[in-house]
């Protein structure tokens, strides 16, 4: 366990490291939600609720979706597609460290630097330009973050599975960018799940995609209402348990077949 | 040999590396599918939801995001200039090409080629005639040849503010993020910009103008009328910017210094 902690530990000085490069990082994100508030804005009109959700509640929806994103968002699929290519997981493999349970540790370094340095300050930044509102529930704010753990170990599990994919792709840049915007899609970060018509809702129900940001997302802005949280939160558990037999099954594979190119 | 027959030359050995690993160019054309297929979701989605966005139908959304499509495509197979600094001034790369007796921007534009981007014109141009069906446009004789000017208006304003930011690296080859700032910021564009308010609005007009890769070109189509005069600057637009692009990376080549050995 130590050396896990080890792993987040190096991983989070090293991103404080250049943490210079993050401030721009808080701009662009606050140009995107800029660019779906103003698109919003001219969606709602003069209504003053769709799906429940009211235009203040959507602006939220928007803000915390995206800031939450930089907690869970990672690279490492890149990382593991890379060190297979240069042929690296050789030396990875005898380590004496469960190689994905590492990576997912250098993940959750990097997040906790992204949502103290990015998230919290960009949040800040965000509710001051556009009309955000946080919820004074101290419950609220505990749901969330159990929410958004649970969001990040699905989106990394997902992260594993487009990785490891590597082994018998050899070249996945095409996968990983596909995998990309599908998750931003049917996560629900450009748009509420609630949004799409029932029967594309009740395909989604059965994917681990929503759990990723719909979910910590209307808990935060209080569009799930008191069963609904703990649903959520269940549907999050379930996906984040069933993930790994996929992960386990495919990475047995993976290493019975490997053939290091480089190295 | 002229620069024509170099770049087919280019073209050629680009299609051969890139059919080595087929199966991941096959992925990689059907998640620039996937992508468009994103946004165009979203906009139908959305209209799920109303029925007019700032006095546009979705038809007529449906139809900008088609047009923006083609420009943006076509810039996207040409001007990957988006990490020059990275990799030609800070690796010492600029020497080499340098070296080469055609056009320095020329070059980089042949090296960094992604020809699998044009994919994109085709499902812009499947988008347009789709939505264009349902709104009852007609074509008149001339409008393919209004079409391919508007198209490279477009595509040049893009590679006007992209080339302008990589001459930056010129200057100062320190890290920075505004690159892919702009390309959200592009995104900016494939909306009417009358949903923004009046600031934004004049800086995607003016300084940014990105309004001239979507919504103004299209309002031609659309048969806006409201905004012609911003339809035909245009061209015009795309060439001033890329003009003065060009201005400053010829200005920035001869402060060039070698950065690697």
């Amino acid at each position: 366990m130590a050396k896990y902690m080890e792993m987040i530990r190096i991983r989070f000085l090293m991103m404080l490291a250049y943490r210079t490069n993050y401030y721009s990082g808080i701009l662009i994100y606050s140009i995107n939600i800029g660019a779906y508030y103003f698109l919003w804005s001219a969606i709602y009109g003069d209504k003053s609720s769709i799906q429940d959700l009211s235009i203040v509640q959507m602006t939220t929806y928007i803000a915390v979706s995206w800031m939450a994103r930089a907690f869970y968002f990672n690279n490492i699929d890149r990382e593991i597609a890379l060190e297979i290519k240069e042929g690296k997981v050789a030396i990875e493999m005898i380590r004496p460290y469960n190689y994905l349970g590492m990576k997912m540790m250098q993940g959750l370094g990097e997040g906790i630097f992204r949502i103290l340095f990015f998230s919290v300050p960009g949040m800040v930044i965000v509710y001051f330009i556009f009309p955000i509102q946080f919820t004074t529930h101290p419950a609220t704010w505990g749901y969330f973050l159990i929410s958004i753990l649970l969001s990040f170990i699905i989106n990394t599990q997902i992260n594993l599975l487009t990785g490891i994919a590597t082994f018998f792709l050899f070249n996945n840049d095409g996968l990983i960018r596909a995998k990309r915007v599908v998750i931003d899609l049917f996560s629900g970060l450009i748009l509420p799940i609630s949004f799409f018509p029932v029967w594309a809702q009740s395909v989604m129900d059965y994917l681990p995609f929503k759990g990723i940001s719909y979910i910590p997302s209307m808990i935060f802005t209080e569009g799930f209402k008191g069963n609904e949280i703990l649903h959520g939160l269940m549907n999050q558990t379930l996906w984040a348990l069933v993930l790994f037999i996929p992960i386990q099954l495919l990475w047995t594979t993976a290493k019975r077949q490997l053939i290091v190119q480089g190295g | 040999m002229s620069y024509l027959s170099i770049f087919f030359q280019y073209a050629g050995q680009y299609l051969k590396t890139r059919l080595t690993y087929r199966a991941d160019m096959l992925v990689e054309i059907f998640s620039d599918l996937l992508f468009q297929a994103v946004n165009l979701i979203f906009i139908l989605v959305v209209f799920g939801h109303t029925s007019l966005l700032s006095g546009w139908s979705k038809d007529e959304m449906v139809f900008i995001y088609g047009f923006f499509l083609v420009p943006f495509a076509i810039f996207g197979a040409f001007f990957n200039i988006w990490d020059f600094t990275d990799r030609y001034i800070v690796k010492g790369e600029m020497d080499r090409i340098l070296t080469r007796p055609i056009h320095s921007l020329f070059q980089i534009i042949l090296e960094r080629m992604e020809l699998e981007s044009l994919f994109g014109v085709i499902t812009g141009l499947g988008i347009m005639f789709y939505s264009g069906n349902k709104l009852g446009l007609s074509l008149h004789w001339y409008d393919p040849f209004v079409f391919v000017v508007l198209v490279a208006g477009g595509a040049l304003v893009y590679a006007g503010i992209f080339v302008a930011l990589a001459s930056i690296g010129f200057w100062s080859d320190s890290k920075t993020d505004i690159m892919p700032m702009m390309y959200n910021i592009g995104n900016y564009g494939r909306y009417p910009v009358n949903i923004y308010n009046r600031i934004i609005r004049y800086v995607l007009t003016w300084i940014l103008p990105f309004a001239f890769v979507g919504v103004y070109p299209s309002a031609y189509f659309l048969g806006r009328d409201e905004w012609y005069g911003y339809a035909f600057l245009t061209p015009v637009i795309g060439l001033i910017f890329f003009g003065l692009s060009v201005v400053l990376w010829n200005y920035g080549v001869t402060k060039y210094r070698g950065a690697g050995n």
